[in-house]
């Protein structure tokens, strides 16, 4: 996280981005999340706005997308707001990218659970083919990024490619997850544990199991 | 009103009021670093903990709590001396240890409330996390690194200038606080973020390793720069003034100064007229003093004396230049130098009336021919609290950037005449409206139309006058109350063709029109009047002698001499007291104690601190036009409108680059 810092504003920069604009479809869609929100309180659609805005630059770069500076500030004018507000909420929240990603943009989670349930194996597998924390690999398909919890402690360890988690992984079904992607293939998301659907525990219920087929009253037994 | 009990001591709150606050009600002191009375609350360094009964067992900070009824507050308890240490600790993890080189080193909250309340060593092994420094412009030097997040210069920006320039990058031990892509700040009050800054994080570029704090002489007095008169305070070691610092005065500056007020005061060692001048064969050659009041003898211009001041002398000197041309039977005095000749019969119609203070009160305020954030940053401040608070702001003039809400009514002066719909709406139905003429509409000759609409939209009411004009100079409303007004401004001195035209520091006339006069220069810089001078005396500035101002709210304040002046030159009263022993007249009194009782018999407001009354408004004159167009307003250039300013390095340099968008290279380091 410490690592995070804005993409240099230079006249390349500014010749790529500066005239950049909602397409048509992102019009529509741009107005109608302004419209969430009570009229002169347009500010509050910074964040929805900022990711439309890099789901934009991802469809027009082939990648996950990113904010370069000229878009944050395409955003500012947008919603009538200082730019420097924009740049605060986007280098806040570690799912805005800042610095143009790969196609796929791998977020290992190594908080506790996950480490303890093998996140190392994890980022090693993914340094095996040739990812490197921080960075995108050169042919422009990955991106790799530690990141801290996100919320899938019960089917640890977890990646987030893009828009999906993977969870239960071991470096095999990662492997078999990210040569999918590669292949352009759209693999399962959620738990790669076969037989499991969610975050239901492993091997059938240990508690409530009454509960399971019809609705159980389990005061009586207090 | 909720009663509380703070350390054993009960006592009554307001309604509203924090629990910090009612525990400095109470004596106690609450160590702080966030928290700020003029901004809002933010919550974040966690300094203020304290123990509060009922509640959760844990400190609360007390910022950012509400005094309730029957809270038992304990600021004074183990578990808040814990607190306090505990929180000292995680703010120095990160803090390095470079006090012996930081300029914030002796007047820092970090460091005092470290000696108050932290640990006595540290327990960490870690490496600091390093931030680089963020370029703020020419005045603000950034030491990020030393940073602690108190977000007291986001909230500055955002709250009371109202130019989102600086935010707070990142997040958490990452976050980075700096201008958006390091841009300067352009804000002509940014540098009071120096002093909120509890660290050394971003302080004085100009001061940046100049001295300590325990080395200078502290004097109070009175900025000049503008017409509001703030309370400074000089900090001064040897000869030369290094620095002015605000001081708290709720009435007039709050804590605030502009940058101009604050960072001028290099121009107080540059461009100084430190010996007499005269001018031989039409150049100016150095003279002893004897030489000058010969040269000044020789002149012998009888009754043939008129006096111009300039816009940053005191009334003494206004008083003894008065007194002088009275003795030599001359009543031709003018302070406004640039041929303004506005109505002053009634000092209450140019004054303003509401207040400093009381501006901020109005709710409907329409602002006349002025660029209020240049000419008066102060009031700009207040008149922001108004706007947030709903006041509708109503301008008449060229476009400028208000930083609040504003409805532009344009630049022809006609529209007060017949102001469209909504606007007489919102004067009509406002409670407390206001109004505020500028130099730019008075020059236009707009007063008496003013006066009619105050009339009309009942500005002077039970309690509230809303009418008010809004002075450039430090010297205006005290030259007009001592009489420097001629009924067709300067033009009737020009009209007179003085003999001898003594200037007060006034560089703002236009002396090709004085072409036939001696013209006798009092002033301590060599700026344009010096220029056109024939005999120049060297003075003081206005920090090198004792002085009244009175500010363009009419309030009389008096600032404290700091240091001598330079080489030769001498405290203006005493170069105009042996004047009139060269002219051969008296003019009864020689010194300074003496001066001022004379001054102050001869108009009592002068003797009184605070607030002179000036009585009721005139009538509004009789078929008042507005006619003209304010297409452009006085001051050209924010950061030199004054010789000081002008001389000063800084300001230059602030002019050069935040104005007119010059770059300059920064000295690798």
């Amino acid at each position: 996280m410490a690592d995070r810092h804005l993409e240099p504003d230079s006249p390349e920069l500014r010749a790529r981005w500066g005239s950049f604009a909602w397409t048509k479809a992102n019009v529509a869609k741009a107005k109608e999340i302004v419209a969430r929100y009570p009229a002169g309180r347009q500010r509050s659609a910074v964040m929805p706005l900022l990711d439309l805005a890099q789901r934009q630059v991802g469809a027009e770069t082939d990648t996950q997308g990113w904010l370069p500076i000229p878009v944050m500030e395409f955003i500012a004018r947008e919603l009538d707001m200082p730019i420097i507000r924009v740049v605060e909420v986007a280098s806040f929240y570690t799912m805005y990218n800042l610095v143009p990603v790969g196609r796929f943009h791998v977020q290992v989670c190594g908080t506790t659970p996950c480490m303890l349930r093998g996140s190392d194996d994890i980022l090693a597998a993914c340094k095996k083919r040739g990812m490197a924390k921080g960075h995108t690999s050169d042919d422009g398909m990955w991106t790799l990024t530690e990141v801290e919890c996100m919320g899938n402690c019960a089917s640890a360890p977890m990646v987030q490619i893009n828009d999906d988690n993977y969870e239960d992984l071991t470096a095999e079904r990662l492997d078999a997850v990210l040569d999918a992607l590669a292949a352009g293939n759209a693999p399962k998301a959620g738990t790669q544990e076969p037989g499991r659907h969610t975050v239901e525990p492993s091997g059938g219920p240990t508690t409530l199991k009454e509960m399971v087929k019809a609705n159980h009253d389990y005061r009586k037994e207090w | 009103m909720p009663k509380v009990t703070v350390d054993g001591i009960e006592i009554e709150v307001p309604a509203g009021a924090t629990v910090l606050q009612a525990c400095e009600l109470a004596g106690k002191e609450i160590p702080r670093f966030c928290y700020h009375e003029r901004l809002s609350i933010a919550g974040n360094c966690r300094m203020c903990l304290v123990e509060v009964a009922p509640g959760p067992p844990k400190p609360q900070a007390s910022c950012a709590l509400p005094a309730m009824d029957n809270q038992v507050i304990r600021t004074d308890s183990p578990m808040v001396k814990k607190a306090r240490e505990g929180v000292m600790e995680f703010l120095l993890i990160n803090h390095p240890l470079d006090c012996p080189i930081c300029d914030q080193g002796g007047e820092c909250d970090l460091q005092d409330q470290t000696v108050a309340y932290g640990r006595s060593h540290s327990r960490t092994r870690e490496n600091k996390r390093a931030v680089t420094e963020k370029y703020m412009g020419p005045l603000i030097k950034t030491v990020m690194t030393r940073c602690i997040h108190c977000t007291r210069c986001v909230r500055f920006s955002e709250e009371v200038a109202g130019v989102d320039e600086i935010g707070a990058l990142y997040r958490g031990e990452a976050t980075q606080i700096t201008t958006y892509l390091e841009r300067a700040a352009t804000h002509e009050m940014s540098a009071n973020v120096i002093d909120l800054c509890p660290v050394g994080a971003l302080t004085s570029r100009p001061y940046a390793f100049e001295a300590r704090p325990w080395e200078l002489k502290k004097t109070l007095s009175i900025d000049v720069s503008d017409a509001c008169g703030a309370n400074i305070r000089l900090d001064s070691r040897g000869r030369e003034v290094l620095r002015i610092l605000p001081r708290v005065n709720d009435d007039v500056n709050e804590e605030w100064i502009s940058d101009k007020a604050r960072f001028q005061v290099d121009g107080l060692t540059r461009r100084r007229l430190d010996k007499p001048w005269l001018r031989l064969d039409g150049k100016l050659q150095a003279a002893s003093w004897d030489a000058a009041f010969a040269a000044i003898a020789r002149i012998n211009p009888g009754k043939s004396v008129a006096v111009v001041a300039g816009d940053l002398i005191d009334c003494e000197t206004m008083f003894a230049a008065k007194k002088l041309a009275e003795a030599m039977g001359s009543d031709l005095l003018e302070g406004r130098q640039t041929g303004l000749d506005y109505d002053c019969s009634n000092l209450a119609a140019v004054n303003f009336n509401s207040g400093l203070a009381g501006i901020e009160n109005a709710d409907a305020v329409m602002i006349v021919g002025s660029q209020v954030r240049w000419e008066a940053p102060l009031v700009m401040t207040r008149l922001r609290k108004a706007a947030k608070r709903g006041a509708k702001v109503f301008v008449v003039g060229a476009e400028w950037e208000t930083t609040v809400p504003t409805t532009f009514l344009g630049t022809d002066l006609k529209v007060l005449e017949k102001l469209p719909k909504d606007v007489e709406a919102a004067l009509k139905g406002a409670e407390r409206p206001a109004l505020i003429l500028g130099g730019a509409g008075l020059g236009k000759g707009a007063l008496g139309a003013c006066l009619a609409l105050c009339e009309k939209f009942k500005l002077v009411r039970e309690g509230w006058n809303g009418f008010n004009v809004l002075h450039m100079a430090a010297s205006r409303m005290g030259g007009l109350m001592l009489g420097y007004a001629q009924k067709g401004g300067i033009a009737d001195l020009v009209k007179a063709k003085p003999k001898m035209l003594i200037s007060l520091g006034a560089d703002e006339v236009d002396y090709t029109r004085f072409a036939n006069s001696m013209i006798v220069y009092i002033g301590h810089h060599g700026d344009k009047g010096a220029h056109f001078a024939d005999i120049i005396l060297p003075a003081a500035a206005f920090s090198e002698k004792p002085g009244t101002y009175v500010n363009t709210e009419g309030r009389v304040q008096w600032a404290d001499k700091a240091v001598f002046a330079p080489g030769d030159a001498r405290e203006d009263w005493t170069i105009l007291r042996a004047m009139a022993d060269a002219l051969g007249v008296s003019i009864g009194f020689d010194s300074f104690e003496e001066l001022r009782a004379a001054m102050a018999a001869a108009v009592p407001a002068l003797g009184r601190e605070g607030l002179a009354d000036y009585g009721a408004l005139p009538k509004a004159p009789n078929g008042a036009k507005a006619e003209g167009e304010i297409a452009a307003y006085p001051i050209l250039d924010f950061y030199l409108t004054n010789p000081i300013a002008r001389a000063s390095l800084t300001m230059q340099r602030c002019s050069s680059e935040l104005l007119h968008g010059e770059s300059f290279a920064e000295a690798a380091e």
